[in-house]
């Protein structure tokens, strides 16, 4: 026996020893609906993946598929995950909610996290952040920053998340701008730079100088800088590149805290099939830099607001808040209930046009 | 110098080798590709073409390939008809989603009924779906002249808005509470397409079988099979054959709409599951790779529908294991119909080696 071989030996038998001692890595697998460079949700995704990296070290693996589409090629792409030894994975769009219940079906060992939906299972936890109180302090800049009094928005998939969205943006631009009108576009895509952009020209066309988006791309924040003097608002991500004209700030999506502390459960085996939902106040929504090109009062004013909201002083949906046909939603001093949030299916009263259906 | 020189009839050997080839050549190139990126080319190649065959997960990553093939081969043999015709319906994807329409909301009109007639009427719906959006670009060209290849294509946005406005509206589920997107067809088990699904094996699997059947009697034993070459060979001669051209338009056209309708039934009806607003998945467009991998000939299409399904569920593998991006297996599947192409003049041309002094 050569001396090589026998080194080779040992080094096989060494690394047979420690991996035996060592403990088997926790695997957390992430199922992404665009690529990790759209600049907006699956970025925000995917830095807390990293982030999750960065805080286990060598104690956790990530593995992770991008642009999977939403259907039966995210059932596969689960499936996958689960059988090589994922331990915890996070499904990160709204569609893959009933391939998430399926797959977690014929794995009941491994724990699956779906963002944004509302099945639950032993093994299927659910979470979202509070977009709306994102969207209340956009609403409260975009109305005063609008001169048109017409402000655009990108609408991805008229389920009650972005519903939610568009009320609260409204009722709070409103407040501070009798005038202002809403367009809503509905794109009918989380990611696709090509039509966002196309929404985007069309909405600015139309005479909208604030553009509001709920889809992923930066598409729409590029066709506001050609057009030049659209304001825009940063969406999932802070979208920095565009400031400080036209992105003036932005709704972060920190899903970091969460993973981790995910992640931390299954190593502990605590892991319990929870549902969460939260906000400014918990961190999982903050806004992003407010620049220059916004007045200092206006400014101040969303600051002051932010600063309620996360005290817990105030909520965006409190009455009096009537529906689009003029019946009562809330009643003076009332305050929107979970619930009524979660299935928001109507729009709110001033608000022109129709949901889809 | 190196000339080409143009064969009186094409080369049989290069007809069957040239797929081959061209295979080899993707896999050469996208293992320098893999390299590129920083991955092992042997171990990325080894997860996308072989891991799903053979690994220790094959027993699930075989019935996907089925579920990931069928629809290829449905649409792709009913292209074949028209393709060899001359007649480009480019439109596939937008059949596929009137069949799925079509077939989804006769099931969801007897939902929560059980009874055995209910899944064959929706066979017989998504097919007629799928035959009747086929029949506009088919009948404005019969009738107007007008280019089906546009037509056709510009059907598939219509029909994508048609899909959206299904699923937020006339076949929404009732107990959705404001989210999109049909009953779960699935889970009805007079609705289901599904044989076993831990086999892969629904309806469609079958369909595509027996297409591949039917098409290779049609297009070698019988008559219509021999007009439709004719046609795409020479128009000319075809006409003196007593072919009506109109009318292979129309029929050309019905078998690929109403086969890529019956595709996205079955889709829908099983893996799928239901209708939502972006339930296509690019079906038809790929089957037209497929169709033109195969040579337009049955059995060629299976193998080529395998191949892609192949290289979508691998390519899946090698992104969670290895990190690899998504666009780099869509980089590779490009790759495998641009080296189809390519190596395709071999086929019609004969490569010669001459000096210059001789020319």
């Amino acid at each position: 026996m050569s001396i090589k071989n026998l080194l080779a030996g040992t080094g096989i038998a060494l690394a047979l020893a420690t991996g035996a001692f060592a403990q088997d890595p926790t695997t957390v697998g992430f199922v992404y609906v665009g690529p990790v460079g759209d600049g907006g949700w699956t970025y925000e995704h995917d830095q807390a993946r990293q982030a999750v990296e960065a805080h286990f070290g060598d104690a956790v693996e990530t593995v992770f598929v991008e642009s999977v589409p939403e259907g039966p090629d995210a059932e596969r792409v689960m499936t996958q995950m689960a059988l090589q030894g994922a331990d915890l994975i996070f499904t990160t769009s709204f569609g893959y909610m009933d391939a998430t219940i399926n797959v977690a079906e014929r794995f009941p060992d491994v724990k699956f996290e779906h963002a944004t939906g509302y099945k639950m299972a032993d093994n299927v936890a659910i979470y979202n952040a509070r977009f709306y109180e994102g969207r209340a302090i956009q609403g409260h800049i975009a109305g005063q920053m609008t001169e048109s009094n017409i402000i655009g928005y990108i609408g991805s998939y008229p389920i009650p998340e972005v519903i939610q969205g568009i009320n609260s943006a409204f009722i709070h631009a409103r407040e501070v701008n009798p005038d202002v009108e809403f367009r809503v576009v509905w794109a009918y895509t989380w990611f696709d730079p090509a039509k966002e952009a196309e929404a985007a020209t069309v909405l600015i066309e139309q005479g909208a100088d604030v553009i509001l988006q709920h889809t992923d791309s930066t598409a729409p924040q590029a066709a506001a800088q050609a057009a030049g003097n659209v304001v825009t608002f940063g969406q999932a991500s802070d979208m920095a590149e565009f400031a400080p004209f036209p992105r003036v700030s932005s709704i972060i999506d920190d899903w970091a805290p969460y993973y981790i502390a995910r992640t931390q459960a299954v190593i502990d085996g605590t892991w319990e099939s929870t549902d969460t939902w939260d906000g400014i106040p918990e961190g999982m929504v903050s806004i992003g830099e407010i620049t220059d090109a916004v007045p200092a009062e206006v400014k101040a004013s969303a600051e002051a607001m932010i600063e309620a909201i996360r005290a817990g002083e105030y909520h965006p949906f409190t009455g009096p808040l009537n529906r689009q046909d003029g019946s009562v939603w809330l009643a003076d001093g009332e305050v929107a209930s979970d619930e009524d949030l979660l299935g928001m299916n109507f729009y709110l009263e001033g608000l022109t046009g129709e949901i889809p259906q | 110098m190196i000339r080409l020189e143009k064969r009186t009839a094409p080369s049989r050997f290069w007809t069957y080798a040239a797929p081959l080839l061209a295979v080899v050549l993707t896999m050469v190139c996208g293992a320098l590709l893999f390299a590129a990126l920083g991955n092992d080319p042997f171990v990325t190649i080894r997860t996308i073409f072989w891991d799903p065959l053979f690994s220790e997960f094959s027993w699930y990553y075989r019935p996907q390939l089925l579920i990931k093939a069928a629809p290829l081969v449905l649409i792709a043999i009913g292209l074949s008809f028209g393709f060899r015709a001359g007649v480009w319906n480019i439109g596939a994807e937008g059949q596929y989603i009137l069949g799925a329409i079509c077939g989804a909301a006769v099931g969801l009109a007897f939902y929560p009924t059980e009874s055995v007639f209910i899944f064959p009427l929706m066979i017989v719906a998504g097919a007629l779906g799928g035959w009747a959006w086929a029949m506009i670009p088919g009948f404005l060209r019969v009738r107007f002249g007008t280019n089906e290849i546009l037509v056709s294509l510009m059907l598939v946005y219509v029909a994508q808005n048609l899909l959206a406005s299904m699923a937020l509206g006339a076949l929404r589920n009732p107990d959705a509470s404001g989210f999109p997107g049909s009953r779960n067809l699935a889970r009805y088990p007079s609705a289901t397409s599904w044989i076993n699904e831990g086999a892969g094996l629904h309806w469609g699997v079958v369909f595509a079988f027996i297409a591949v059947i039917f098409a290779y009697i049609t297009l070698s034993r019988h008559i219509f099979g021999f007009h439709v070459r004719l046609s795409g060979q020479s128009p000319r001669a075809a006409r003196f054959a007593g072919v009506n051209p109109g009318l292979l338009v129309l029929i050309c056209m019905g078998i690929s709409g109403a086969l890529a309708g019956l595709a996205g039934l079955f889709e829908v009806a099983g893996p799928s599951g239901l209708i939502s607003i972006d339930f296509n998945a690019g079906y038809g467009f790929t089957a037209i790779i497929v169709a033109f991998l195969g040579r337009l000939h049955p059995v060629g299409i299976l193998l080529a529908a395998g191949l892609m399904a192949l290289t979508y569920i691998g390519g899946e593998i090698a992104q969670s294991n290895l990190r690899l991006p998504a666009a780099a297996i869509q980089l590779l599947q490009g790759m495998l119909l641009f080296f189809l192409l390519a190596v395709d003049v071999l086929t019609h041309y004969r490569v010669r080696f001459t000096s210059r002094r001789v020319v």
